[in-house]
Formats: C-alpha cells, sequence, structure tokens
C-alpha cells in the first residue's frame, strides 16, 4: 500500500464516523514488514558525522514522554553500526519532508518507522563503506564495519567514521528498500535498555519543555476564555487591565470558530479577553481585575443530567441504525440457558497533561516561527499559517519536549492562539493556560452509554450479543472521537452478535483523542461484560474468553495481516495464558474483600492481557495490590526497560481514568483543578509486573495498548471481592473509590 | 520594592509585589525554569524547592516570606557533582515526559535528608504530594531506595 501522510489523514478522518481509531488511529498496513512509501525519508537529514566521529542522529518525532527521542535514533544507530556512547540525539524541526511523517500518537512510532529508520542507518553505513572503499580503491564488498570504523581486512586497514563522513555524505544514497539490514541476533543496540537522552537534563531542571521557551522581548500571555464554550466577549473592562503593572496589551478577542454543530478537532481560535504582561504572573494575576460580560453562546443547553436521561432514554429505543451484525442474535438469545442484561456507562475526561497548554510564536515580517509541543507539527504549521493569513512556507515549526500529551496535543487550540497573538502584538508571545484554562478548555475524551444483552447456552457458550452504543451527534454525524470500532472483540467471535447506535444526543464542546481512544471506554464496557457471563454460566473468565478465541471467527473479521484492525486471536490468546501463568490466575484463592480480576484488549496493533489483585473494605474503598501485565508487541522490544515504565505507566493511567469525570451544568465544565479531579498518586499506586511475550510479528507500539484491560482488570477483581458489579464510571458514581 | 533572596547560595535582589509566588519570580524573573507550574494551588508538587530544607511549594509561597530563607531549586541541588538523587533517578530511567521530576526529586531530596533509609511507607507519604501523570510511581521508588545506597556509600549525609 502506497500511501503519504495526505491520504492516512484522510482515509482515518472518513473512517472517524464510524470507527472509535478515527484519527488518532493506525496506520494501514503494518503488522507485516511492508515496503511502503508512506514514510519517505532523507537519509542525509538524520545523521551528521563529525571528524571526531562523534555522530548526531536527528530525533524525528515529537517527544511526550513516550520515548521516541531515544528509541528511534536506537534504529539508525544499531544499522549505522556505532557505539551509543558516541551518539548524540538532536530533536528535528517539523519537517515532513526531510523527516517523512512526523506524529505523536496511535502508538504509530515504532510500527511506522521501524523499517525506515533501520534503513537510514543502514543506508549511511553503506555510503561510509563506499567512501572508505573508493580511497583505499578496494571493492566495497571486501569492506567491512566495526563500531565506528570501516575495515578492509584483507589489507589490515581501518578509517574512522568521522575521516569518511564529508566524503560519504557527498554521495548519493542509495534507495532505502535496497540496502541491507542487519540480522536481529546482531543487535547490539536494538533490545538493550538505554536511558532516556533528555533524563540529565530533566533531573538538573534545564529548560527543556515548552513552558521554558524564552525569546527575546517576548511577551506572556493569558487568554481568559468564556466558561461556557464558544461564548464571547460582549464588554470587558480592558483598559482598566491595560494599567496594571506589568500588563503591556490587552485584547478582545473575537475568535474564528465554526458554527458546524459537530465540532472539528480544531474548531478555530477561541473567543476571550488576551492579556499581555512582562511576566505570566501578571498576566495570570491581572485575571483578578478582569470583569467580562459574555454572551454564553449556544452552549448552555448542555447539562450532564440531562446527557444521562437521553441516554437512557435512547437505549429503550431500536438503534439509531445497525452498525454490524451478523447471525440469528434474536433466535440466540430466546435459545439460550442464560440471558444477561446490563447497562454500562462511562464519562467524559480530561487529559490533565501536568504541563499545561501552551506555545510560543514570533511573527516578524510576513514570517512565523513557533515552539510548538504540539503532536503533530504538520499541523501547527497549516492552522497557524491560517490564522495569520500567511502561506505554510512562511512557517516554521519547532518541536519543543512537552510535558505529557496523551492525545490532548493532536489539537492545536494553543498553537493558534499564540500565533494569532504575537502578529496583533507585535511582539514574540508565549501563551500559557492555567491549570483551569486546561482543564475547562479541554477536548474530552467522549462520554458513553452501552446497552448489552447477551445469551449463554447449557454449555456455557456465548450464543447471542447484542449491544447498543449511545453517543453524541446529530443523528447522522458523530462527535470527534465518539464513534465504535464495530471490530473489537467479541465481535466475530460469539455465535450472533449485533452492534446498533444512536449518535442523536447534541453536543458542543470539544471532543477529542485520549490516550488509547474508543478502547480506553470499551475494553472497560466489553470484558467487563464478558466477565458477566462467564459468572452467569458458572465459568472462570479465562476459559470463556480462551475457548472464544479458539472458535473460527465469523465471516470478514479474520485475520489479516495488512489489515491492523483484524484480530489475530492466537496473539490475544497468548498474552491472556502469559499474565495467568505469571500472575498464578489458576490458584487464586476465594476470599472474602479480595479478588482478583483478568482483562484483555487489542488495539492499536498490540496485544495486552492484564490480570490485578484487589481487596475492598466495608466503606468499598479499592486497593489495588498488584497488577500483572503480558504485552505481545511483536519480535522486538526496543527498548525494553522504557518500554516496562511505560507500561507501568499507561496501567496507572486506566486506574486514573476510573475515578475522573468532566460534567457539564449549563455548558460549564464543572471540574477546574486536581482536588476535583483525582490523579492517582504514588501510595495508590500498585506494584506492577510486566511481561513481553516474542512473536514472529514486526515490532508494534506501546503507547497505548496496555491502557484498556486495567479498568475491566480492576472492574472484575472488585467483582470477585465483593460480588458487585461496577457498570459506571466514574467509581463514585458506582460507590467505589479507591482507598 | 525591592526583596532580597539567596537562591542557590547566591543573593538576588527582585523588585515584585511581596506576594508574587516564589514559583514565578524563580522562573520569570531569575531565569530558573527548572522549578514548574502544574496547578498553581499546592496540589501536584512540580513546583516543589527547598527553603532551608524543607520542601515546599513555591506555587502558593508569597516571596516575601522566604526573603530570609536558603531557598535551593533543582539547579542548586548538587553543590559540585550530581546529586545522589539525580543520580539515582537518571540510572533508574525514571522520567517519561519528565515535567514532574524535578518536583519529585527535591521532595525526595528533602525526604532523604531526614531520613536516609527512608522505607515503602515513608517514601508513600513523603511522596503523595507529587503527582506523576505518566505514572512513574514505582521507578521514584526505586530510585529513591538507590538513592539512599549512592549517599550510603559515599557516605553523603544530606
Amino acid at each position: 500500500m502506497n500511501l503519504d501522510r495526505r491520504s492516512f489523514l484522510k482515509i482515518t478522518a472518513t473512517a472517524g464516523g464510524a470507527f472509535v481509531l478515527g484519527i488518532y488511529g493506525t496506520p494501514p498496513a503494518f503488522g507485516q514488514s511492508p515496503r511502503r512509501s508512506f514514510n519517505t525519508v532523507a537519509p542525509l537529514a538524520f545523521v551528521r558525522i563529525a571528524p571526531d566521529g562523534l555522530v548526531t542522529i536527528m530525533a524525528k518525532n515529537p517527544e511526550g514522554g513516550q520515548g521516541v527521542k531515544t528509541h528511534l535514533p536506537m534504529l539508525i544507530a544499531e544499522e549505522l553500526d556505532v557505539d551509543w556512547k558516541n551518539v548524540r540525539v538532536e530533536q528535528a524541526d517539523g519537517n515532513d519532508k526531510l523527516y517523512g511523517f512526523q506524529f505523536l500518537g496511535g502508538s504509530t512510532a515504532t510500527p511506522i518507522n521501524w523499517d525506515p529508520l533501520r534503513q537510514v542507518g543502514a543506508a549511511w553505513r553503506k555510503m561510509l563503506v563506499s567512501a572508505a572503499a573508493a580511497g583505499w580503491s578496494v571493492p566495497e564488498s571486501e569492506c567491512t564495519t566495526k563500531v565506528g570504523h570501516v575495515l578492509h581486512s584483507a589489507s589490515g586497514r581501518s578509517a574512522g567514521y568521522g575521516e569518511l563522513a564529508a566524503k560519504a555524505a557527498s554521495l548519493t544514497p542509495p534507495a532505502l528498500d535496497s540496502v541491507k539490514l542487519k540480522d536481529p541476533a546482531d543487535y547490539t543496540i536494538i533490545g538493550t535498555s538505554r536511558s532516556g537522552v533528555d533524563n540529565r537534563a530533566i533531573v538538573t531542571g534545564r529548560p527543556i519543555f515548552g513552558i521554558d521557551v524564552e525569546l527575546p522581548g517576548m511577551l506572556h500571555a493569558v487568554l481568559h476564555k468564556c466558561p461556557v464554550f464558544g461564548g464571547k466577549v460582549k464588554t470587558a473592562n480592558t483598559e482598566e487591565i491595560a494599567r496594571l503593572p506589568g500588563v503591556k496589551k490587552v485584547i478582545v478577542v473575537e475568535g474564528t470558530l465554526t458554527s458546524d454543530k459537530i465540532l472539528p478537532l480544531n474548531p478555530g481560535l477561541e473567543p476571550g479577553v488576551a492579556i499581555l504582561a512582562d511576566t505570566w504572573w501578571q498576566a495570570q494575576n491581572a485575571r483578578k481585575t478582569l470583569k467580562v460580560e459574555w454572551d454564553l453562546g449556544p452552549g448552555t443547553f448542555q447539562n450532564s443530567t440531562s446527557f444521562e436521561q437521553q441516554a437512557a432514554d435512547a437505549l429503550k429505543q431500536p438503534f439509531g441504525h445497525t452498525v454490524r451484525s451478523y447471525g440469528e442474535v434474536d433466535a440466540g438469545l430466546q435459545g439460550a440457558a442464560k440471558v444477561v442484561e446490563a447497562t454500562y456507562s462511562f464519562a467524559f475526561l480530561p487529559h490533565n497533561t501536568l504541563e499545561p497548554q501552551g506555545s510560543t510564536a514570533s511573527f516578524k515580517d510576513g514570517k512565523l516561527e513557533m515552539w510548538s509541543t504540539s503532536q503533530d507539527p504538520a499541523s501547527v504549521r497549516r492552522l497557524t499559517a491560517k490564522i495569520i493569513g500567511a502561506a505554510e512556507s512562511d512557517v516554521t515549526v519547532h518541536m519543543v519536549r512537552c510535558g505529557g500529551a496523551f492525545g490532548r496535543r493532536y489539537v492545536n487550540d494553543d498553537d493558534v492562539e499564540a500565533a494569532w497573538l504575537s502578529k496583533q502584538a507585535g511582539h514574540p508571545v508565549k501563551i500559557t493556560w492555567s491549570r483551569e484554562d486546561d482543564m475547562t478548555h479541554d477536548n474530552y475524551r467522549p462520554a458513553g452509554s452501552i446497552g448489552l444483552k447477551a445469551g449463554v447456552d447449557a454449555k456455557g457458550n456465548v450464543v447471542a450479543w447484542r449491544q447498543h452504543f449511545v453517543t453524541f451527534g446529530d443523528g447522522k454525524r458523530t462527535i470527534q472521537n465518539g464513534g465504535i470500532d464495530p471490530n473489537e472483540f467479541p465481535a466475530g467471535y460469539v455465535a450472533a452478535y449485533q452492534l446498533g447506535m444512536t449518535n442523536s444526543i447534541p453536543l458542543w464542546i470539544r471532543t477529542g483523542p485520549l490516550r488509547a481512544p474508543g478502547a480506553n471506554s470499551n475494553a472497560f464496557v466489553l470484558q467487563s461484560f464478558l466477565d458477566e457471563l462467564a459468572n452467569a454460566a458458572g465459568r472462570d473468565p479465562l476459559d470463556i474468553q480462551l475457548e472464544l478465541l479458539s472458535h473460527p471467527p465469523a465471516k470478514g473479521f479474520e485475520f489479516r495481516p495488512d489489515n491492523p484492525q483484524s484480530l489475530n486471536p492466537a496473539r490475544l490468546r497468548g498474552v491472556l495464558e502469559t499474565v495467568a501463568e505469571k500472575s498464578d490466575w489458576r490458584n487464586r484463592k476465594k476470599q472474602k474483600g479480595r479478588g482478583m480480576g483478568i482483562a484483555a484488549f487489542y488495539s492499536h496493533g498490540s496485544y495486552f492481557a492484564e490480570v490485578a489483585d484487589v481487596s475492598v473494605d466495608s466503606q468499598n474503598r479499592i486497593t489495588v495490590h498488584r497488577i500483572w501485565a503480558a504485552g505481545d508487541v511483536g519480535s522486538t522490544v526496543i527498548n525494553p526497560r522504557a518500554a516496562e515504565n511505560l507500561v507501568i505507566g499507561g496501567i496507572l493511567e486506566g486506574l486514573s481514568h476510573m475515578g475522573q469525570e468532566i460534567t457539564l451544568s449549563n455548558g460549564q465544565v464543572e471540574q477546574a483543578n486536581f482536588h476535583q479531579q483525582p490523579l492517582l498518586r504514588m501510595r495508590q499506586a500498585p506494584k506492577i509486573e510486566v511481561h513481553f511475550r516474542k512473536t514472529e510479528f514486526s515490532p508494534t507500539g506501546i503507547g497505548e495498548p496496555m491502557l484498556p484491560p486495567a479498568l475491566p482488570a480492576v472492574a472484575n477483581a472488585v467483582f470477585a471481592a465483593t460480588g458487585k458489579r461496577i457498570r459506571t464510571l466514574p467509581l463514585k458514581r458506582s460507590g467505589f473509590a479507591f482507598a | 520594592m525591592a526583596i532580597t533572596l539567596n537562591v542557590n547560595k547566591q543573593p538576588h535582589s527582585v523588585d515584585v509585589p511581596g506576594d508574587t509566588p516564589l514559583l514565578w519570580v524563580l522562573r520569570d524573573v531569575l531565569g530558573l525554569k527548572g522549578t514548574k507550574y502544574g496547578c498553581g494551588v499546592s496540589l501536584c508538587g512540580a513546583c516543589t524547592v527547598h527553603v532551608d530544607g524543607r520542601a515546599v511549594r513555591s506555587c502558593i509561597t508569597p516571596v516575601k516570606s522566604v526573603e530570609n530563607g536558603k531557598i535551593t531549586t533543582i539547579e542548586g541541588l548538587a553543590d559540585t557533582e550530581t546529586h545522589p538523587v539525580q543520580q539515582a533517578w537518571e540510572e533508574i530511567d525514571v522520567p517519561q515526559c519528565g515535567y514532574c521530576q524535578p518536583g519529585q526529586i527535591m521532595s525526595a531530596a528533602a525526604l532523604l535528608a531526614s531520613k536516609p533509609k527512608p522505607t515503602d511507607a515513608d517514601i508513600d507519604s513523603a511522596m503523595s504530594g507529587n503527582l506523576c501523570r505518566c505514572g512513574t510511581y514505582q521507578r521514584i521508588r526505586e530510585a529513591i531506595h538507590h538513592a539512599a545506597d549512592l549517599s550510603a556509600a559515599k557516605g553523603v549525609g544530606r
């Protein structure tokens, strides 16, 4: 398959209405080892070798804590055949002509870059060999490399890469798909643990984050927005604010928001009052004096209590439309020995990046320079060029490390604000959102409700499964990331299946991807309900799952290596078996108030199964003691210690999700800071044990797939401990809390 | 009115209102950006610095209130070489996004200064005011134990 960035986005955006993967989804055609031009790169741009042999490798993707700034350069270094100690990593600018697709999201960095970056390293090695062979007048085939040197063993000659670099860099790079890659058995960097390349800067407090950017003559900005999304300024005491200490400019922002009833990911510049000052505190502090009369706009109709009622009503009605269906569900339910029916629901969630949104822009002489923490630098270029009326070629995007991304920084509202303000103010501008701005003007993970009804026969086989998904939209179009993937297990593996959807609840706040979009809510629902069925049938939930995964799938659900949305049941069985073994699942003890739960999920190209061990006290306070995780991300874990860290963190995030919600009252978000939005704290963090199951498949990502099973593993463990089923999140709406 | 501060053993004179949070004086006036803003209300710990060796949240500390104190930020934590906590953080490969880590390190260093050999319970208690959105708690715990060992080996009684 031959895909460039534009067609990737187009395909995924088109799918967005129906598939939860949406724009944050998986690139087509990974899971095998395709030679695709999806990620066309210019090898010369990635590597510089100094005369002393010091190798500089460019980190092509945005870094938000997932470790790509370390592990993608490792791919190049491996094939280049250099000592990692002799490598310096430098962050690339946003430039997809040189670096290919630059993007943080969808756990795509590894599958997209696995081939091209190894090829870049190998191409460089080949050029260095060519340079040496030409200098020695010997055939290239007689030359080898060894840790930063080209050798000609026949004559005993050797040359360091530093001596050869200038000549090598003047050669035309070989076609990337023509270069020979190493036998993985010979790897000395890939598959070995390397510390994060920015660790030293992080632990010594060097100014490496977006919020730390400082430019000469720069003003600090806040943008005070209406508590109701999209509300506009009627009047404001701007003159009074302009006289406050340090305040340099006060600008009423009219904004450019779309009036479309279904908001796109980037709906335009939001209205408000911008305050620009010498320091951020002066700008922020001025807000205490700011008085704004708002035109609250069209969003005031939104109330969480009303959403719940509308969802409950919709679940009593037939589907708005059928998304996917096969087999005879009605007949299956009628003939079932046991029928289980349940309604699950989950809340809007914020992203809570610990570094709030922010961006720095410098507009001068028609040119714009951005220092952005975006997950998608190409979108920053497009959106900022548009807002200031410049050509995309007039915009330079520097990628700056961000204090957490999680899908939030796929939306570039902060960049648009900084660019617009810099042009208006005639100064470089850094905008920094307050925590309250951040939590109340997020693009939230959509809430949703799912009605389920399923039957098992006398032997405990699942004979029919009906699922009604209620979400937000106008009946035809669904909100951003509010859809559902029709392929999620157990779809395809139960005897008869029907997935319907009603997308008619109006919403006018921004929604978007949150780490493991779609899967982060659906895994909770599907894996909890499967646990319900197992319990109703008197079966071990592990057995019922393994058995389902051993059935031949329904037509259209077969595993296809070229389709990342198709599930390979053997791999899901594999991680279930591994996690069961590691947690000693089969020998778990039954005791009151303590229990173990199991769950598995396939998302974003990788397979994870998890077991949680929890206890629940008489006040329904949950202590998670331990979690075992088994992952299958293919043949290779590029940077194992970092991967383990990421898996542990993703599981803890799943636990955090269980306690959080965003609610609306007359259009206003009711949570503004961490006291209303509990993030898991150290004393609540269980011990987590991570195991990787190596399989023959090309490596896939681990930014997200560990997260989804964490929620149902804990919820199922709570059921095992108490006999009480958590069907509504956050936990407090089911009567539970973390201890 | 000028306020005199002692930050990382250097005297500074800053001309800001006395109720300005120490965090923003450090970041925007003194240019010490290692101390981070996360919540502004002492809920996340990203802004943790030491005042006279105690861990305090600089986002709610009026600058005037620490005029007579010795302020240490992440930039000044190590006297000459690396502080054992920083070394441990690197060796255990703690950070993910890294944004909370200066605050975590300052809290951990203050803990180790008062309890050179902390238990897991000590760590949980001292560190639960520091949020890590990425969830590196397990590594932080490991790194604090490692730092305790490093300090003991070096005979550093910080």
